[in-house]
Parts: structure tokens; sequence; C-alpha cells
């Protein structure tokens, strides 16, 4: 199988957060400030990733403000050529530090969205004030002139919220509005029963976007991203595993998606010890799930598999408790009736409590 | 939105062409976008710069390669109707 150079790839600076959202994507067991990749090693990944073919760099975390160095990292991304999306709560960022990532270069930024008002945002966010400062930078981000994704991350206590999130990106100036239903891994995972959106409002907000989609067709893109439990096939996760894009976490292990690391069998490389073009075209990880060889029946003689690739190769850990097996979100699944009755069932639960993220408690000295 | 002999599209910011030197070809960066651009797209890219109409644009190209205008403003509106659509273009006048 010939292996195509990436196309994108994902920089978690930091795991570090003001925010801590229970669906957060990053890792339960989060990476400490010590660990993380100096000013300059990340340069050096970013220099080798544009070497590699990048294109688009997206910068993330946890909350990319929280290193003081970002504005150098932005500077030095474009530097190398590499398209710069920053991927931000904007707590953390300030009138002067956006005018200074101006200076440095940064193409895009995409602002995430807890909620369309105080209460709902600060209470998903479990941060107080949270909402009021975002407002804040959002006004400065459309001063400056930056062009703005906003990133609404939707769920069963938050949707009947997505009209005035639409509405929202308008009056914001935004291009785009990424509309991405929960998606369960990470944190997310511990909070399937108070976030899982029943199937009628999973249906509901395929419906709102499909119309606003036409409604707003020339002023706003709308991105959406399903329920996936409620589906019927798949999401094609990374656009196939190992073949468009990659990440790096804090400490420079390097990934072939956010979740990977949860899959225990596999063996990560550092951009510590290993040269970023070694990894994507050698690193045991990324050929692990690469093409089709690996796949299991009813995949491999599906005539879907080109599109979804199988799924997800976290969630069939998670779910079917095996990385190798078709992702239980296809109907073609034998475990997706019992999927079903999962998903429906977390979403008939009244419990709303919130397992917010959190760094692990210190190991004693 | 429609695409006339007057109107003068512009690249708005967060949207700019680039040579991607590992594939070796132009491409257009746009925020979660790149696309791969032909040699006639990239020639239509290359001409808009926010002060030149439509109809200059067009009469431009067709000089350029001795093609009849007709042609060249039918497949340079459909291109860049695309990419008004997906809003990594925009109209000034
Ligand atoms: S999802 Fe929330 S907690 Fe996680 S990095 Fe983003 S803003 Fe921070
Ligand atoms: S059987 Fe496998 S390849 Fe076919 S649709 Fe389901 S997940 Fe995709």
């Amino acid at each position: 199988m010939t292996v195509r150079p990436p196309l994108a790839m994902l920089a978690e600076l930091t795991h570090r957060c003001p925010l801590s959202c229970p669906y957060c994507s990053n890792p339960l067991d989060l990476a400490r400030k010590e660990t993380e990749l100096s000013t300059e090693e990340w340069a050096g990944a970013f220099r080798q990733a544009a070497d590699l073919g990048v294109l688009h760099l997206h910068l993330s975390g946890g909350e990319p403000a929280s290193r003081r160095d970002l504005e150098e990292l932005v500077a030095t991304a474009r530097g190398a050529g590499l398209y710069t999306n920053l991927i931000t709560s904007g707590i953390g960022l300030t009138e002067r530090r956006l005018r200074a990532l101006d200076e440095a270069g940064l193409d895009h930024v995409q602002l995430s969205l807890q909620g369309t008002d105080a209460a709902m945002a600060d209470r998903i966010g479990g941060y107080r004030g949270g909402f009021d400062r975002k407002m804040q930078v959002a006004g400065w981000i459309a001063e400056i002139g930056f062009p703005l994704t906003l990133n609404a991350v939707v769920h069963r206590q938050n949707l009947h919220q997505l009209p005035e999130a639409l509405d929202m990106a308008v009056r914001m100036g935004a291009r785009r509005i990424e509309v991405a239903i929960v998606q369960f891994h990470g944190w997310a995972m511990q909070n399937r029963a108070a976030l899982m959106p029943t199937r009628a409002q999973a249906e509901e907000a395929r419906r709102i976007v499909e119309e606003a989609r036409k409604r707003l067709l020339g002023t706003l893109v709308i991105d959406f991203v399903p329920a996936d439990y409620h589906e019927d096939f798949p999401k094609s996760c990374m656009g196939g595993w190992g073949s468009t894009g990659l990440n790096i976490a804090p400490d420079g292990t390097v990934l072939p998606c956010h979740a990977a690391q949860t899959i225990p069998h596999l063996s990560f490389d550092s951009v510590r010890d290993r040269p970023l073009r070694e990894i994507w075209y050698n690193g045991a990880a990324f050929n692990a799930y690469r093409g089709y060889d690996w796949m299991p029946e009813p995949c491999r003689s599906c005539d879907r598999k080109q599109i979804d690739h199988g799924g997800c190769r976290c969630q069939a850990l998670a779910l079917a408790g095996d990385a190798g097996a078709t992702d239980p979100v296809c109907a073609r699944s034998p475990r997706h009736a019992e999927l079903r009755a999962k998903a429906d069932a977390f979403a008939a639960g009244s419990d709303e409590t919130l397992t917010y993220r959190s760094f692990a408690p210190a190991e004693p000295a | 939105m429609t695409i006339g002999p007057a109107s003068v599209p512009v690249l708005p910011r967060g949207v700019r062409l680039h040579h991607d030197r590992v594939r070796d070809t132009w491409v257009l960066l746009a925020p979660e976008r790149a696309i791969r651009l032909d040699p006639i797209g990239h020639a239509v890219l290359c001409e808009v710069d926010g002060t030149r109409s439509f109809g200059a644009i067009v009469a431009a190209l067709a000089a350029k390669y001795d093609a009849p205008q007709d042609r060249i403003a039918e497949d340079s509106r459909g291109l860049l109707t695309g990419l008004l659509n997906r809003r990594m273009l925009e109209l000034t006048e």
C-alpha cells in the first residue's frame, strides 16, 4: 500500500486549560506542564511537518493560550509555510495577545462555544465568567479581522440552544460554524448518561442544520458532526487511520488520532526520539490500522470500506473490546443492536450530574 | 449571489494561494479546506486581485490563452461561485 503524506497536523500544545468541559477530548491522564515540549522542540516539529507535506496546522490543547510562547510558535509555523489555525476557548487571550498573534501571521481562529448564554456556558465549561470573557474576545477577533469559525459542541443539555448558536455565529461575523454533537471519547465517556442526546433530538439537530444550510448559503458554512451512537453508519474517523492527519500530544508523543493512546497494545513514538517522517511512514501505531488488510468481516468485503474505513478504532475498543473490530455504530456490526439499546438508555436518563475533567492528584513524592 | 461582469472578486483574509512543494501543485488554503488547483483554476485565481472586475479577468484570460471568452467566463464563473458559496471568496461590488 502506498502511504501518502499527511495534510493536517493537530498540535496539542498543552493539556492545561482554565475550563473543565465534561466532554473534553483530552485523555483522562492529562499531561503535566513539566512534560510539555519546549518552544524549540515544537518549532522543530512544525518544520518537519511542513517538509513532510502538512498544509494545515491546528494549534490546540487544552487551551493553547496557556502557553506563553504561543505567539512565537505561530510565527515559526507560518515561517515554515503552514496554514495556522488556533483552536481556543478564548480564555487567556487578551487584546494585546491577539494583536501579537495577528503580527505573527495567524491565519484563522476557531472559538469554542459551550452554550449560548452565561448560565449554560459557564456550567458546562465549569468556569464562572467564561462566557462574558469569550464574548469580549470574540469582539476583539472581529475588530482585528481574523476569519472566525465557531465551534459549538452540543449534547442533551444544550441542544435546544442550537438555533441561537447559528444566529450568534452570523451576528459575530463568523464564516463557519462547526456543530458537533458530542463524540464519546476521553472525558465524554464518563458523562454519557448526562450528555447523550435522545434520538429525536439528534434528528431535530440534523433538520435544523439542513434548513440553516439552505437559508444561510453564502453567509455561513455549516459543518455538522452527527450523533454517532444514533447513526447507522460510522464516521470516517480521521479520514482513515494514518492516511490524512496526525496529532502530537503535549509531551511530543505522535498519535494517529487524539484517543489512540486508549488502545493498550499500540506503542507510540515521540518527536523527541525519532524524526516525524519516520514515525509517519514506519511507526508501528500508524501502520497498525492503515489501509484495509487489518479489517475483519463484515468490513473486509463491504462496499463502504473506502468511505468510512470501518469507523473509529478507539470506539471499537471502547464498545466492542477490540480495536480491530467493526465500529459498533455500523448497522452491519453484530454489536449494533446492543449499542442502540445502550444509547437509548443513556439518553433516557434524567441525571444531569457532570463529571468535569481534572488533573489526577499529584503522585506522592 | 451571482457573479456578473462588473463584480469584483477578492480572496478574503484566511484564504490564500499556496505552492505545495511536496506534491508539486498549487492549492487554495482556507479554514479546514485545501483545494488542489489545476492549471486553469490557478490561472483564474492569479487574476483575482480585489481590484479587477470579473469581466476584465475573463478578457485577460481569453487574450492570454487565446480562448473564446464565453468558455472562459463559464469555467471561471463555476469555480468562483463554488468558492463564494463556501465563503472562500467575496465580491466587493
Ligand atoms: S474541551 Fe473544554 S476543557 Fe477541554 S480543552 Fe477545550 S475548553 Fe478546555
Ligand atoms: S461494515 Fe465496516 S466498512 Fe461496511 S459500513 Fe460498516 S463499518 Fe463501514
